[in-house]
């Protein structure tokens, strides 16, 4: 008797539990993997990074399944919208312009956008003026301004490389057209090939990731201030369809766990070395 | 669909056009002449010149454009010897690599077109020409190229059409030209559906135009088959007529 009652009940766990599976929403989650340490691909062509980790942390806590899946920078937007997946996590910020057209959970990390130079160009000790280490385009004040000035002086003439469809290459657009000559790249990684090959003078990215390709040993030196603010958003957010009001809440909600218990901090210092959360 | 914004930057992506026209046709003229030289070397009765040329052209054809403008553009300024060469100047410029890409690109196409037009060329015209006393470049100016042009023509008009559009892949190397600037709008609006359709109609109406000059160049140069046309328009009027 007792044993029938036993496996009876373990019969009921195992459907309850298969229930349970079956009720398990998958939720695709797409990134570039070209974009470390927020993302990246390793030898055998699985994504790796910051974004991947911490995307398991939030599926878990949202209880759903979690796949990761590849997309190319370029079409990124256009495949969220076509239904191809249901969020992107892939450094993207969170911006007016994109707002337009998806919706963001709350940001889960922020770099300010920084310039970079070959490490023997004479740009590369650039002084900022004043020792300015942040300019943030919402909040300008003197200094920042001069600071801002003088590196628009500095590099006057010279050729930007910048990823195609980032908030850096629309600040180059609003704020050095005329000043500087702009090249866009469909990578960040065909951009630092090129900055290294000499074709462009310098480049314009993510401090973050710049870092992480001055680590990896490429040929980076980042000068001048730290840009934040106005045209480059409120951090980086877990992109999601306008339709897709659940979505949000739950990653929304995810998110504010993760930070209030240090998860994304941890990840952050085990990717970057420093603290990207936003706090 | 949007199509206000499909007509909007109709006239931005038809801005590229000027450069789609420079990178094909310097690539078309650049690349024909290395064709001449490679066909000529190809058919030599001499090994040591037929074999480079024959591996020069299987090299070519037997590896996808995309690749090719990659290795020259990124994978050339790799080299710092490359780098201090004379060379760099002109390989610093995606212009160029993506010209030089091309032109080699349809430079063994091209020498593959020209060799079946030389080959077709009827024996016995060649010895009657050698008959009349005609010899080397007399004979080729005079009886060979003529008639070669004319078998290859067709052919040649369908490199003419690939190479307008391949002349898209130098987009991926910073040009922007139709497609690049199609992407950067695209990169501006998020509507890849709306922008590729502009992009792709532009280059649908640049080889309708193309197309249709190398089939009345064909006419011209080969009046017979227009004759032969005719009858057949004629013979179908009848027909219809006769019903």
């Amino acid at each position: 008797m007792n044993k029938f009652l036993l496996s009876a009940v373990a019969l009921a766990a195992m459907a309850l539990s298969t229930a349970a599976d079956a009720q398990q929403r998958t939720v695709r989650i797409a990134s570039e993997g070209a974009f470390p340490p927020w993302n990246a691909t390793d030898a055998s062509g699985k994504i790796i990074g910051f974004e991947v980790d911490l995307a398991n942390a939030l599926c878990e806590r949202m209880q759903v399944r979690c796949e990761i899946v590849a997309q190319a920078w370029d079409g990124i937007i256009p495949a969220l919208q076509a239904r191809r997946y249901d969020a992107i996590m892939a450094g993207m910020s969170i911006t007016a312009r994109r707002m337009e057209v998806i919706n963001f959970s709350v940001p889960y990390g922020s770099s300010p956008a920084r310039m970079a130079v070959q490490k023997q160009h004479r740009l590369a000790n650039w002084a900022t003026p004043g020792n300015v280490e942040r300019v943030r385009m919402d909040a300008l004040t003197p200094q920042m301004t001069t600071a801002f000035d003088e590196l628009k002086k500095a590099i006057s003439g010279l050729t930007i490389g910048v990823q195609t469809q980032t908030i850096q290459a629309n600040f180059l657009e609003e704020h050095m057209r005329g000043v500087v000559r702009i090249r866009t790249y469909d990578t960040m990684e065909n951009m630092v090939l090129d900055l290294n090959a000499g074709r462009v003078d310098a480049v314009f990215g993510s401090g973050a990731n710049l870092k992480a390709l001055a680590d990896k040993g490429d040929n980076v030196a980042m000068f001048g201030p730290g840009f934040t603010g106005g045209t480059f958003g409120a951090g980086v957010g877990v992109g999601l369809r306008k339709d897709d009001a659940d979505l949000k809440a739950m990653f929304d909600q995810a998110i504010g766990w993760a930070n209030d218990t240090g998860v994304i901090r941890r990840l952050s210092m085990q990717w970057f070395g420093f603290d990207v959360s936003i706090n | 669909m949007d199509f206000a914004l499909m007509w909007e930057s109709l006239p931005k992506v038809l801005a590229g056009a000027g450069m789609t026209f420079q990178l094909t046709f310097a690539a078309l003229a650049l690349g024909f002449v290395l064709a001449c030289l490679i066909a000529s070397a190809s058919l030599s009765k001499s090994k040591l010149i037929s074999v480079p040329a024959d591996t020069y052209v299987y090299l070519f054809r037997s590896t996808p454009l995309l690749v090719q403008i990659f290795l020259i553009y990124y994978g050339l300024g790799q080299f710092q010897d490359v780098r201090s060469s004379i060379f760099w100047p002109f390989l610093r410029e995606p212009f160029a690599c993506a010209v030089l890409a091309l032109t080699l690109n349809t430079g063994a196409y091209t020498a593959e077109i020209i060799k079946g037009g030389i080959r077709s060329v009827p024996w016995g015209q060649v010895e009657a020409a050698r008959a009349c006393g005609m010899s080397g470049l007399l004979l080729y100016r005079r009886i060979l190229f003529p008639i070669a042009f004319r078998q290859a023509l067709p052919g040649y008009g369908n490199e003419i059409i690939l190479m307008i559009k391949a002349s898209s892949l130098a987009s991926t190397i910073t040009l922007l030209e139709i497609t690049g600037i199609a992407r950067v709008i695209i990169a501006d609006t998020f509507r890849p559906v709306e922008l590729f359709i502009v992009a792709g109609s532009i280059y649908l109406a640049i080889n309708a135009v193309l197309s249709r000059g190398v089939r009345m160049l064909e006419l011209h140069l080969s009046p017979q088959l227009k004759d032969t046309l005719d009858t057949e328009q004629q013979r179908q009027r009848t027909a219809v007529i006769a019903r």
